[in-house]
């Protein structure tokens, strides 16, 4: 994928400081990774060599690792994270329809990025809140019991709430990530 | 060593003495616990908290809004305890902003407890019933649970006060062997699946003299789709994880341990550090534990989404930095773990169990379940059931038990068809199977397993060929490709439920979906593959008929196959009056006939199954067919 102007340094400023902040083992590679994902949203190209450079590895063993996990991505999110729970207590009570109709409604595969930028869609295996399935976690809020028609009513809440930036939840402040101790 | 003793348990005495000024429940003050867990918060907690606070600071009464983890009750979410002097602590369910509101004006202002929306009370008293009065309650026994709900997991102090880390002390002034051997004795299984003997691997790991350097590591990877007994435990009591996994570091002598959580549980994760911390001011963890001199220091790993990850060695792999691919045992971890040292995995479960198998001792302990699996088990309750949550009975308990009495039974008074139990490991028993009592090795005779404990209830309306197609999707992705049979054998028998399920499944179908399992479960590693094909064989084992009538009738007897049914309303039911359906259709599917009636136009359908919810019971035109050619055969004869 193309970086866009200042994407670049954004990137090597942000991977530098985590660098700095890890001893450079192959145990912090994971963390590592985290830490990249959560400050830039995925695991840029760049970012990988960087680590691997770091770490004295060979950069495809960097991308192994960040295939073969779930959480890591190779390409941006949009602005707001679509997470469509498929558990068993979602699947069978509708999760699959759900994801049809965030499919449908934003016009894009799971796995995909709306063409504006505004919203990703992704499956996730459980998020553990079967009890209200099915369920759909949108940045860091979960929803649940969410219905085809309730899909259209979250994604109008967005548009409407664009102008006026208003979070009302304030309560999901980012985790700290491999800084337990020292 | 008749020195040493007691010298830890002094010192507890002594934070303990000062942790009781801040006891959660106490008589002299009324105190409102929020369950917020992400359960809890999913159902609109952080609102209802937020209406607590506005109202008693507008009141300017003397009352705490204090943030619990989850009780278990999960149907009721978000649940809400309020304990005031003078009247029994006393459990709302299904609290909005509004019924906060008026419980601020009539409880805490007034004197009216507002009985008709209270659930539940905690302790016996003359006004409300407790949970033991329910059939919930009575077969209920809660151990590892009892404080979930009930104490603030983000305040050490809570935990301390109702006697927590005192199993700690008790430990650090017991000698290490004496633990292992207490542990044996308690014949506690290790509650992550397999069922191993907790004391044996402790045993085992501290077999290698030579080496001092060992490990122990809290397995919170709780993979399962349908399962969330780990995450609800350390997002409401985490302090309890994190004192059985000191005591199992001090028992096998390592100075490390590690808490292995799923990154995609953020607020267990933040809890942990919260508690790890807090841990740590106390004097409970890190150099010289309770004045001893046992250091001992525990730090987080997140996982990033592996099933897999679960299997030991595939979870010590992840650590090192590694993909995360299990490997041949023996070794097992217990003699080459991580960083290829000695090292304990256990359940968060299991840890749990520890400080109280030492504070309440062996006999206590092997009072509760069978001879065989003592202890409790815990179930995510989830699916068709009545009351969904989290609950804890005495293992041997039967399944009937738990579904018909803990869980209230199914939904909407529909038919009972199976439970699925053990996760994509597990598998799904019928109604013939319901008296088995569970226990880890009645279960793996039906066919299933115990697994980590999830339990999903399924009815009537859910397809069984879809359940094994569904599980085996999530196994097929999942595994990581390291033995032939696992990573093809699930490709291929996926291939195959997705052909039946479709409609386009052949007669000998079924026999290969059965040499295929017993393929994989050969020619596979790990847990992960040797179970993989556990849903289908218990699926054609006790639900043949359904794969019948998939294959030969082209049909989905349960009507869930959405290639194999379609919608459609019947005329004489259908109202000109009404038009629901027609605005719930999120394709617009749904066109007004010139008679007034409705109809679906099948070729823009998405089978969202919106309509038969949205048409009023009076009514109750909408209905599903299946095969689909069945709509063409009515449209005919309702011409």
């Amino acid at each position: 994928m193309e970086l866009l102007e200042g994407e670049k340094e954004v990137i090597i400023s942000q991977v530098s400081e985590i660098l700095g902040k890890h001893k450079h083992n192959c145990e912090n590679l994971v963390p590592m990774l985290q830490e990249v994902q959560n400050q830039l949203g995925y695991v840029p190209e760049l970012a990988m060599e960087m680590i691997a450079d770091s770490l004295e590895v060979p950069a495809v063993a960097v991308y192994s690792i960040v295939t073969f996990y779930n959480q890591l991505r190779l390409n941006p999110p949009g602005d707001h994270q679509i997470r469509v729970c498929m558990g068993t207590a979602c699947h069978m009570i509708g999760g699959q329809i759900i994801l049809n109709s965030f499919e449908r409604r934003l016009q894009i595969e799971e796995g995909e990025t709306t063409e504006d930028r505004k919203f990703s869609l992704e499956r996730v295996a459980c998020v553990g809140c079967c009890a209200i399935a099915p369920v759909v976690v949108i940045d860091d809020l979960v929803d649940g019991k969410v219905t085809p028609t309730r899909v259209d009513g979250i994604l109008l809440s967005f548009e409407n709430s664009n102008n006026n930036e208003g979070k009302k939840e304030q309560e999901q402040k980012p985790v700290e990530r491999g800084e337990g101790q020292e | 060593m008749g020195e040493k003793k007691n010298h830890a348990e002094k010192q507890y005495q002594e934070i303990k003495t000062k942790a009781e000024v801040k006891k959660p429940l106490t008589q002299d003050k009324t105190v409102v616990m929020v369950g917020t867990a992400t359960c809890g918060k999913a159902a609109g907690a952080i609102d209802v908290r937020e209406t607590f606070k506005e109202e008693i600071n507008k009141r300017k009464l003397n009352a705490e809004v204090v943030e619990v983890g989850c009780i278990g009750h999960c149907y009721a979410e978000p649940l809400v305890v309020i304990s005031k002097p003078g009247f029994p602590s006393l459990c709302y369910g299904n609290v909005d902003e509004g019924l906060s509101s008026r419980l601020v004006e009539d409880y805490l202002v007034g004197d009216d407890p507002c009985y008709e929306y209270a659930l539940v009370a905690l302790e016996p008293n003359e006004e409300f019933p407790t949970f033991t009065d329910f059939p919930r309650g009575m077969f209920e026994q809660k151990v590892i649970l009892e404080q979930c709900g009930l104490i603030d997991p983000e305040q050490i102090d809570h935990y301390i006060a109702v006697d927590g880390y005192h199993a700690l002390a008790k430990a650090l002034d017991m000698e290490p062997k004496e633990v292992i051997e207490m542990i044996k004795e308690s014949r506690l299984r290790g509650r992550g699946g397999a069922g191993f003997p907790t004391g044996k691997k402790w045993d085992f790991c501290c077999m290698n003299v030579q080496d001092p350097v060992r490990y122990v590591i809290c397995n919170a990877d709780e993979g399962d789709p349908g399962a969330f007994m780990d995450r609800s435990i350390l997002e409401s009591n985490p302090h309890q994880v994190i004192e059985g996994l000191i005591i199992c570091g001090y028992a096998v002598g390592a100075s490390q341990g590690f808490i292995y959580v799923r990154s995609e549980y953020p607020q267990a994760v933040r809890r942990i550090y919260t508690a790890l911390e807090q841990a740590r001011e106390k004097g409970l963890l890190g150099e010289g534990i309770l004045n001893t001199d046992f250091s001992f220091d525990i730090e987080v790993f997140q996982g990033s989404g592996a099933f897999v990850c679960g299997e030991e060695t595939a979870l010590i792999h992840s650590m090192e930095g590694k993909t995360g691919m299990p490997r041949h045992r023996p070794p097992f971890p217990a003699e080459v773990g991580f960083r290829g040292k000695p090292t304990v995995i256990n359940n968060v479960k299991t840890l749990s169990y520890i400080p109280h198998i030492l504070n309440k001792g062996v006999e206590w302990f092997q009072s509760i379940g069978t001879p065989d699996s003592p202890g409790t088990a815990v179930f995510a309750l989830v699916g068709k059931i009545e009351n969904t949550g989290l609950v804890e009975v005495p293992m041997g308990t039967t399944l009937r038990t738990l579904v018909y009495d803990v869980g209230g039974g199914i939904r909407n008074e529909k038919e009972f068809k199976a439970v699925q139990i053990g996760g994509p490991s597990g598998g799904c028993l019928p109604e013939s199977a319901l008296d088995i009592p569970i226990d880890f090795d009645s279960l793996q005779e039906a066919g299933a397993i115990m697994g980590s404990g999830g339990l999903v209830v399924l009815d009537e309306d859910d397809c069984m060929v879809e359940i094994a197609r569904f599980f085996l999707d999530f196994t097929q992705k999942e595994s990581c490709g390291k033995c032939t049979f696992c990573r093809l054998g699930t490709r291929h028998m996926l291939d195959i439920l997705m052909r039946i399920t479709t409609g386009q499944g052949e007669k000998k179908d079924i026999e290969i979906l059965g040499d295929l399992a017993v393929d994989i479960k050969n020619g596979s590693l790990c847990g992960l593959g040797k179970t993989a094909p556990n849903p289908v064989l218990t699926t054609l084992r006790y639900f043949m008929d359904e794969y019948e009538e998939h294959i030969q009738g082209k049909r989905c007897p349960s009507l869930m196959c959405p290639e194999l049914i379609n919608f459609y309303i019947v005329p004489k039911k259908c109202s000109k009056l009404c038009s629901a359906c027609v605005g719930s259709c999120p394709v617009e599917a749904i066109y007004t006939r010139e008679d007034g009636l409705k109809a679906i136009d099948l070729e823009k359908c998405v089978k969202c199954n919106s309509c038969p919810l949205a048409c009023p019971p009076e009514y109750d035109a909408i209905i599903k067919v299946s095969p689909p050619e069945r709509v063409e055969e009515l449209e005919k004869e309702n011409a």
